[in-house]
């Protein structure tokens, strides 16, 4: 079976991550959430430490750990005068640290911490692979189910309470089924990217997506392609230069958002020319 | 409950300052409620809380269930990084088909807009379309917080026309927060002043004449006076209507005076007929 080869398991593993990360990614990018995202993956840290510690399994303990922050979040913002950013790196570097301390403190097992910093594609299981394409489809069914909802809250938060019809959920609910969202998205990829690069691949490819989107659909579909394209991309080069397959994705994905910004200042120089 | 939607003692309590209290209103299909106030004195406040975008510290807010709002919010600032053309917009809160999305536009003279981005639109073309979005969802209420940011004079006209002419083809009700007392007193049939409290209410004539309304607005209250309506109803304090025969009823009837409007001829040119023909009408 193809599975078996681990490169093809690498390959469609990092796809599967590239149409999540990238359609998240775009909201994350409109929503300012890009500190947020970075929180929640610095916490899959202590989920991985926690899960180990528990013999629980880690994507449930990252998921765990990443709902518990943003509910910290919430509770924080209400209670003291800080501003979000504030809290949020309080919180991160508490959660990245704390992580890090219980890994070191299980002296009997030997973790290695470069792939959890920076993912490890190339050790991917056939399980892994399953639970993110899984994963991945119920995102991507939640998200369609309420794109318009997520779109309106986005765009102009009164708006959308004001118009929200009496059995739709409110802006407020659907804040809470986005973190939910990306939590099992952090969980099933974290593995894959690494703690420390997982917003690369949330806000990289919407990034590199937005000079080329007519619409809101439009961007998240552009911004799934460019993540495929850096997986793909990543990985041969990783395979041809024997680069970390982790960084080299990101790499990659840099590359071509910014190939794109050339090509946009391209465009409108000829524009202005005409 | 007849009316869209109904406040009760309202009033909403910001760490630990009252932004507004102890407002009551209704707005019924059919009518206008017009809010004026100075600034800060909970105009844009009372109209959050009526249609929920704020929740009331105290009091009661009832809007009647599955109404169909349509909201015109002062401004809207996006992300840059959000790509979001005017036909995208359109159908923001629910899925608008194209043909009535370019109807609505065209009503408010935005039609050409259709295939532009939202930033790149100036302030009137962004309340043109604005102004479109609510329309096109076919409101039973229909909200607005100072439509007329960013218009000049003719567009105002044309706008508060619009507004006019809308209510009384659709029979929604209308709440809208201005600045403008020549427009409020023209084309509304009640008048909430507001000064973090409600300071007086009633048929514009009647706010016009207030002592508390003179006191607010100094001199400049007397500019209503040649754009005074020629009202044969009353709307009572309770929100009853007394008609020129004496009767009192929960509505305006079809005949009452501001469907037959002199003075909203003399500011709304573009869309009502001339004066004279109207009163050969009437």
């Amino acid at each position: 079976m193809m599975l078996d080869d681990f490169f093809m398991r690498a390959l469609v593993a990092g796809l599967g991550v590239a149409l999540l990360t990238g359609p998240l990614g775009c909201f994350v990018v409109w929503r300012r959430l890009s500190f947020f995202g970075d929180t929640l993956s610095h916490g899959a840290i202590l989920g991985v430490a926690l899960s180990l510690l528990m013999n629980l399994n880690i994507m449930l303990g990252v998921f765990a750990v990443a709902l518990v922050l943003a509910l910290l979040l919430l509770l924080f913002q209400r209670r003291t005068a800080l501003a979000s950013d504030s809290i949020l790196a309080i919180l991160s570097h508490g959660a990245l640290s704390l992580g890090l301390v219980v890994v070191a403190a299980m002296s009997w097992l030997r973790i290695d911490l470069t792939s959890l910093l920076f993912g490890d594609i190339l050790a991917v299981s056939k399980p892994d692979v399953a639970a993110i394409w899984l994963g991945g489809l119920v995102v991507l069914v939640l998200l369609a189910w309420q794109w318009r909802g997520l779109l309106a809250a986005t765009v102009n938060r009164d708006v959308a309470l004001a118009e929200k019809s009496d059995n739709a959920l409110s802006p407020g609910q659907l804040d809470l089924l986005f973190t939910l969202l990306l939590a099992i998205v952090i969980a099933v990829s974290v593995k894959i990217i690494g703690v420390a690069l997982m917003t690369a691949l949330l806000v990289i490819p919407a990034g590199a997506a937005r000079n080329f989107a007519r619409g809101p659909a439009h961007m998240l579909l552009l911004s799934a392609l460019m993540g495929c394209v850096s997986v793909v991309a990543g990985l041969f080069s990783s395979l041809k230069f024997d680069a970390p397959a982790g960084p080299a994705i990101v790499v990659s994905a840099v590359v071509l958002f910014g190939l794109g910004q050339v090509a946009t200042a391209l465009i409108s120089h000829r524009k202005t020319a005409e | 409950m007849d009316s869209l939607v109904a406040m009760q003692e309202a009033g909403l309590n910001r760490a630990g300052r009252w932004l507004v209290r102890g407002v009551d209103l209704a707005v019924r299909p059919s009518e206008i409620v017009t809010l004026i106030g100075p600034n800060g004195s909970g105009k844009s406040t009372t109209l959050k809380l009526a249609v929920g975008i704020e929740t009331a510290s105290e009091g009661k807010v009832n809007r009647r269930q599955g109404a169909r709002v349509g909201y015109v919010p002062q401004t809207l600032s996006i992300d840059w990084s959000l790509p979001l053309r005017v036909r995208d917009f359109m159908s923001l809160t629910q899925r608008i088909p194209d043909g009535d999305a370019k109807a609505a536009l065209a009503r408010t003279g935005a039609e050409e807009l259709w295939q532009r981005d939202l930033k790149n639109l100036s302030g009137g073309e962004m309340q043109r379309v604005l102004m479109a979005r609510a329309l096109a969802r076919k409101p039973e209420l229909l909200v607005l917080d100072e439509p007329a940011q960013g218009v000049d004079i003719a567009g105002e006209e044309n706008l508060y026309a619009l507004i006019k002419s809308l209510r009384d083809e659709t029979g929604c009700g209308v709440l809208l927060v201005s600045h403008d007392l020549h427009m409020v007193m023209a084309a509304t049939d009640h008048v909430i002043c507001l000064n973090g409290h409600v300071c007086c209410h009633g048929a514009p004539d009647v706010v016009a004449n207030n002592a508390a309304y003179r006191q607010l607005f100094g001199s400049r209250a007397g500019a209503i006076a040649p754009y005074r309506h020629h009202h044969d109803h009353v709307h009572l304090p309770d929100g009853r209507v007394q008609h020129a025969d004496g009767t009192i009823s929960d509505h305006c009837h079809p005949g009452d005076g501001h469907h037959h409007l002199q003075a909203g001829a003399h500011v709304f040119p573009e869309v009502a007929p001339p004066p004279r023909q109207r009163k050969n009408d009437a």
